[in-house]
């Protein structure tokens, strides 16, 4: 590495991450930017749901108490923030941090970067018309199946609207959905004023965004190897990146932090959710997995360098949620001995009175916890000493009726089912409203003129 | 020739995986770098494929000689996947340590390293 690195700091790896992280990696040490990732395919069905009870609602709501803390340390130290906790409402979001900054005294001190046109769900029909058929990727139905269904449609934006909202001074930046990697690219390509068309350095920061996006997930949390002697998880050190302007860059955590950045933490977290290496695609650029060098420098310093990239697609993704039906899991435990044979003789009883009362499932599944739910026919025979099994069955349909139904029918077991049954106690199961997931491409051209880059001050 | 005895992945490779949509990923990683061109021998995803039998559909295998790493991808493994799901695994995260449960057979001067390294 040669030059001034810049020190980006993942703080969340996704909503409901540990609220501690982003305050530790403000004060824990120097920083440049503090990178929020909040947005996972299943939130923004989540943030779609809260809006439609509540149209103020939507975003990452932790994220504004959480700027409320930090605000005073940020804007005294200059750290900036990227930030996708906007989900499907990032105007409400931004608003709420420029609420947050008044309150605090900081009005005229702050200046908030508002990222949107991601949303199109305003313009879905004219662009179904204009022969944009949305596709899911993975089946190929045209979205046209299921249009009367559809709950929100974002496009993944790339870095280039976070850029600009940094080159006009904005501290804070809230988007809407971005991708996940874009948050770390964008103050790489401000900083160093990369050209965004040389791939190679679309790529490095691409594998930068990639390794820290899910928080501690690349320094010590949920690592297999050698699991037992990580330390300190009790305060975990969540990964920061050093990155040059030559590209390369060091994966790193504060000093005093628990866990362990090392070449077998970083390749973790690598692989996760990973396609094809050799075409990681996002809307900047494809970056190959197989040119990635990894060097264990000193204690958690990994460096990441030879990092190789192609050319940007003209699609860009694009994320729907669809109302898909309704969903119910109840649970019942059943305990030593014969504790399986117990469990399982209630599963055959439950689902005979399904079938006797009628009602129609799209899916019945069940599983007996301690025995196969995770790794089902694979775990081999059950424990026939087994100090308890959890009976966990499932039901889903496109009707609400037949899961009300079902949900009514776990108690019941606990009366006129097999013996020394218990953990009832949560009472009847919940029925769930099913919000899916629907992947697409769409041409970048329909898209890029829509987006919008506002500064607001505080 | 060396006597041949079957080892299971856990001694010889670590792992992660995620989900995209109802697609598991397992990225299988080898402990010792040395193992990786045995793992890549080996762990074929015809093979992965008749491990898992009908847990999942369709096996792709993709190679990452530069992380010692194989990537699989497990289609139609999570009863639909993400929200839609009724599995307690419905984003397919401990797929992973179920592709560690398979056997290769490895000459038995390895194995018997294997298991004395792996914490």
């Amino acid at each position: 590495m040669t030059g001034r690195a810049i020190r980006i700091a993942a703080g969340q790896g996704f909503w409901g991450d540990w609220l501690e992280a982003p305050i530790r990696q403000v004060r824990g040490g120097p920083i440049d930017y503090l990178m929020m990732d909040y947005l996972a395919e299943v939130t923004m069905s989540i943030m779609q749901k809260q809006k439609s009870r509540d149209p103020a609602a939507g975003y990452a709501r932790d994220f504004i108490p959480l700027m409320e803390r930090l605000l005073p340390d940020l804007v005294e130290q200059g750290i900036r923030v990227t930030s996708n906790a906007g989900g499907v409402n990032p105007r409400g979001c931004a608003e709420a941090v420029l609420g947050v900054a008044r309150k605090l005294g900081l009005g005229g001190r702050l200046r908030v970067g508002l990222v949107s046109g991601d949303d199109i769900l305003p313009r879905l029909d004219e662009l179904l018309a204009q022969g944009h058929d949305l596709r899911d990727m993975e089946t190929g139905r045209p979205l046209a199946d299921i249009r009367d269904q559809v709950l929100s449609a974002n496009a993944y934006l790339g870095m280039a609207p976070m850029v600009e909202a940094l080159q006009r001074g904005a501290q804070v930046v809230v988007t809407g959905r971005v991708t996940d990697t874009g948050l770390t690219l964008a103050p790489m390509f401000h900083e160093f004023g990369w050209d965004p068309n040389d791939w190679d350095k679309v790529a490095a920061g691409t594998v930068a965004g990639h390794i820290i996006e899910c928080g501690a997930q690349s320094s010590g949390g949920n690592l297999l190897k050698g699991w037992r002697t990580v330390r300190g998880m009790e305060n975990p050190g969540f990964p920061l990146v050093e990155a040059a302007a030559d590209g390369s860059f060091v994966v790193t955590k504060h000093p005093g932090t628990g866990g362990v950045v090392s070449v077998a933490s970083v390749t973790e977290q690598l692989v996760y959710e990973m396609g094809d290496p050799r075409s990681y695609i996002t809307p900047d650029g494809v970056a190959d997995f197989t040119t990635i060098r990894l060097r264990q420098l000193a204690k958690d310093r990994v460096l990441v360098s030879g990092v190789r990239g192609g050319p940007r697609t003209d699609k860009l993704k694009v994320s729907i949620a669809w109302f898909y039906g309704y969903k119910a899991v109840g649970t019942l435990v059943y305990s030593w001995p014969e504790a399986y044979d117990k469990a399982k003789a209630a599963d055959r009883i439950l689902r005979a009175r399904l079938k006797d009362l009628g009602l129609e499932f799209e899916q019945v599944l069940t599983e007996f916890v301690g025995a196969d739910a995770t790794h089902g026919p694979l775990a081999g025979p059950p424990n026939p000493d087994a100090p308890e099994i959890q009976l966990r069955i499932g039901v889903r349909a496109r009707d609400k009726a037949p899961v009300e139904r079902f949900t009514r029918e776990i108690a019941p077991l606990v009366l006129t089912g097999p013996p020394s049954v218990t953990g009832f106690a949560g009472g009847r199961p919940q029925v769930e409203e099913v919000v899916a997931y629907w992947p697409a491409l769409i041409d970048r051209r329909v898209i890029e003129p829509h987006v919008r880059v506002e500064i607001l001050e505080a | 020739m060396p006597r041949m005895v079957p080892l299971q992945l856990r001694y010889l490779a670590h792992a992660r995986s995620g989900d995209k949509g109802n697609t598991a990923n397992v990225g299988l990683i080898a402990l010792d770098p040395g193992h990786y061109d045995l793992l890549r021998r080996q762990v074929t995803a015809a093979r992965v494929k008749r491990h898992f039998r009908r847990m999942v559909g369709r096996v792709e295998r993709f190679e990452l000689p530069n992380l010692n790493a194989l990537n699989f991808l497990l289609h139609d493994a999570l009863d639909g996947g993400g929200t839609i799901s009724l599995k307690t695994d419905a984003q397919g995260k401990v797929y992973s340590t179920a592709l560690l449960r398979m056997e290769i057979p490895v000459p038995d001067t390895v194995a018997r390293r294997a298991r004395k390294g792996t914490p």
